[in-house]
């Protein structure tokens, strides 16, 4: 049996449930942004993989791979420089207990 | 035969750490687990042959980002505190969404008839990816690099201690 | 069966890379440490073990295999045990795309990857998880402290380290570490000294300025003085291998001057040519073997030769002539290559390494904030101007 398409497939959408599960249930912000990178992951799979498969006389797809590691990396820099700031501010990094939004 | 036995080793070695990432109740272990996650998503980068990818994808995201996640980490209170509760009230329904989630997403994809394109599979010269970038793709390029220059000016002003 | 005879292939060069890596990288380079060591605070260094202390480091290696493995309380046992390996592994893994000379018409190549040093850069930065996790598992706030300095150094560091081979990879147009020499080989001049035709050797002061930033990067990059802030001896007693005994803390040592002598050989094949022999002409070999003569004469005319400091210069110049002298006549008689391709790559290594070594003992430590203000505000706009001026000035001269 080859590896198609759909192998791939599969393998990002278990690894991006398993994202949207750690983004659902986690406390910790920093946790969370492990479960984004985790969702980012598996949408450039399907990007490469479609590259591959169905176009793969173009370099589409990877083009938007790359562009999206370099937005996941912004992401982290930003996002993690946000978590410090509310550590320093508010002496929590935990998303339930950051609450001065809401009174 | 080979092929799939390897995509099998890798889909594992990406899936298994990456449910260790999301339910470790251990944050440094969670961070750490992500590395073979990234390590396995490589692995499936080469077995596509994106090699170029696959390169980036380790420097940026084994090498880079994991380091700032951990440094976050130990900088924050998460590293000593493994004691704190680290899941939020909404684990059922979590577990819900993402099972649900996966099941539409596998019967949608699963039953789609995909159009691909057979052939061998093409080798993508880092040349092609270049060339690519500073012609078709130009635009985008020129985006990312300035999304790239104000999240880092953005990332120093927001962490910045105000004196 | 093809897949068979390739992971027979595999392990092979697996076992090949880390016996040399043990041999030359760990005990050689530890031996030549301490010997220069020695030599630049006018002791002796290693003497007793063998001849002129060479065993020493075999006789090291031979107690770190007997020492008791301590696993401090608390630790993080498995992450605790896992980062020698993967400082080790990551050094190991960096000799894959380095060329080591050529054998006929084959490259002594494990692999000639097309992304080359992209992947290199890429092991390397894999280097910084042992080192942090390890430091982390330790339960030691030395340890800790030891990592997160490595964790900020290696990270910004790697930036101008990348712009380094960025700079290569422009004036060679290829990522591939054999496409690299090759290029030089071509043009007939190492890209230190030279860029592609028709800016030829005026791309001089570029190509300086390119190694210049690359070696600083890759000095902070290995942890070494003067940026040896993670495992500063005496003010956390070693860093992040401080809870480290036996054989684990030698596959820390061993990951160590594997990615040192990696870095130095990838300096080679960057800027030095690699495996190539220099071109020169005769009468120029003569001049180097008659300058590096008379620094010599020099030594001996004033009565220095037994001074400590002085002593191992006289040597070292005498080497110089004597392969000089070797080149003249080979060039001379019209034998090319007169050196095979080993040796040079070999010479070439050990000159980065021994000049690595030499800075080592030379300088004392930065400080913190120096070293980071070192990177972000010299080292990386250095590098960003250098590649817009050599982008710039290969495109007008229409390569």
């Amino acid at each position: 049996m080859q590896v198609g398409l759909a192998h791939y497939l599969v393998v990002s959408t278990l690894l991006f449930c398993l994202g949207l599960y750690g983004v659902l249930t986690r406390r910790n912000a920093v946790a969370i942004l492990m479960g984004v990178e985790l969702m980012l992951n598996a949408a450039n799979i399907n990007l490469v993989a479609f590259n591959r498969y169905a176009a793969p006389a173009a370099v589409g797809g990877q083009i938007f791979a790359l562009v999206v590691i370099t937005l996941a990396a912004c992401e982290a820099g930003v996002g993690l420089a946000l978590v410090m700031a509310a550590y320093r501010g508010l002496e929590t990094v935990h998303v339930d207990e950051i609450n001065l939004m809401k009174w | 035969m080979g092929e799939l036995a390897v995509f099998i080793i890798l889909a594992m070695v990406t899936l298994i750490p990456a449910a260790v990432v999301v339910t470790s109740r251990h944050l440094v272990r969670a961070a750490l687990s992500l590395v073979p996650t990234f390590l396995g998503v490589t692995g499936l980068y080469v077995l596509l042959h994106a090699e170029f990818v696959a390169g980036i994808q380790v420097l940026i995201y084994a090498g880079a980002i994991t380091v700032l996640i951990l440094f976050v980490i130990m900088l924050t209170e998460g590293g000593t505190g493994v004691r704190t509760r680290q899941i939020t009230d909404q684990v059922p329904l979590g577990a819900m969404a993402a099972v649900w989630l996966a099941f539409v997403v596998l019967a949608v994809t699963l039953r789609t008839p995909w159009r691909t394109q057979p052939g061998a599979a093409p080798s993508y010269g880092v040349a092609a990816v270049g060339t690519a970038f500073l012609t078709d793709y130009v635009l985008v390029f020129e985006v990312t690099s300035l999304v790239l220059l104000v999240s880092l000016i953005g990332a120093i002003v927001i962490a910045r201690r105000e004196s | 069966m093809a897949w068979v005879i390739e992971a027979l292939k595999a392990v092979g060069l697996t076992v090949a890379v880390f016996t040399f890596l043990a041999v030359v990288g760990a005990m050689l380079g530890v031996y030549l440490e301490r010997k220069i060591s020695g030599w630049i605070q006018a002791r002796l260094g290693p003497k007793h073990v063998g001849p002129q202390g060479l065993l020493q480091t075999v006789a090291d290696t031979v107690k770190l295999l007997q020492k008791e493995h301590i696993t401090p309380r608390h630790a993080d046992v498995l992450i605790f045990n896992a980062a020698p390996v993967v400082v080790a592994v990551a050094a190991l893994l960096d000799w894959v795309v380095i060329p080591f000379g050529t054998l006929g018409d084959r490259v002594l190549v494990v692999r000639d990857l097309n992304i080359g040093v992209l992947y290199f850069a890429a092991m390397a930065s894999l280097t910084v998880l042992g080192i942090l996790s390890g430091g982390w598992a330790s339960n030691n706030k030395y340890a800790l402290l030891g990592a997160l300095r490595s964790a900020s150094q290696m990270v910004s560091y790697e930036i101008p380290l990348a712009l380094g081979i960025i700079w290569v990879a422009l004036a060679a147009g290829t990522l591939s570490t054999v496409g690299i020499v090759e290029a030089q080989v071509r043009q007939g001049g190492w890209f230190l000294v030279r860029l592609p035709d028709p800016v030829g050797w005026w791309g001089a002061p570029l190509g300086l300025l390119a190694a210049l930033t690359f070696l600083a990067a890759a000095t902070a990059e290995v942890n070494r003085v003067p940026f040896d802030l993670p495992e500063a001896e005496s003010e956390l007693i070693a860093g992040y291998f401080a809870e480290y005994t036996g054989m684990r803390f030698a596959l820390f040592q061993l990951g160590e001057y594997g990615e040192m002598f990696a870095m130095a050989a990838l300096a080679s094949v960057l800027f030095f040519g690699g495996w190539a022999e220099p071109r020169l002409q005769p009468w120029m070999w003569v001049g180097v073997a008659l300058a590096a003569l008379a620094v010599a004469v020099v030594i001996v005319a004033t009565g220095r030769a037994r001074n400590l400091v002085v002593r191992p210069l006289l040597i070292l110049s005498l080497l110089g002539a004597a392969l000089a002298a070797v080149m003249a006549w080979g060039v001379g008689a019209g034998r090319t290559p007169v050196l095979p391709s080993v040796a040079w790559f070999a010479i070439k290594l050990f000159a980065l390494v021994f000049f690595l070594m030499w800075m080592r003992w030379t300088y004392p430590r930065l400080r913190l904030d120096q070293l980071l203000a070192l990177s972000w505000k010299v080292l990386i706009p250095v590098g960003l101007a250098n590649l817009l001026v050599t982008g710039l000035v290969l495109t007008v001269a229409g390569r």
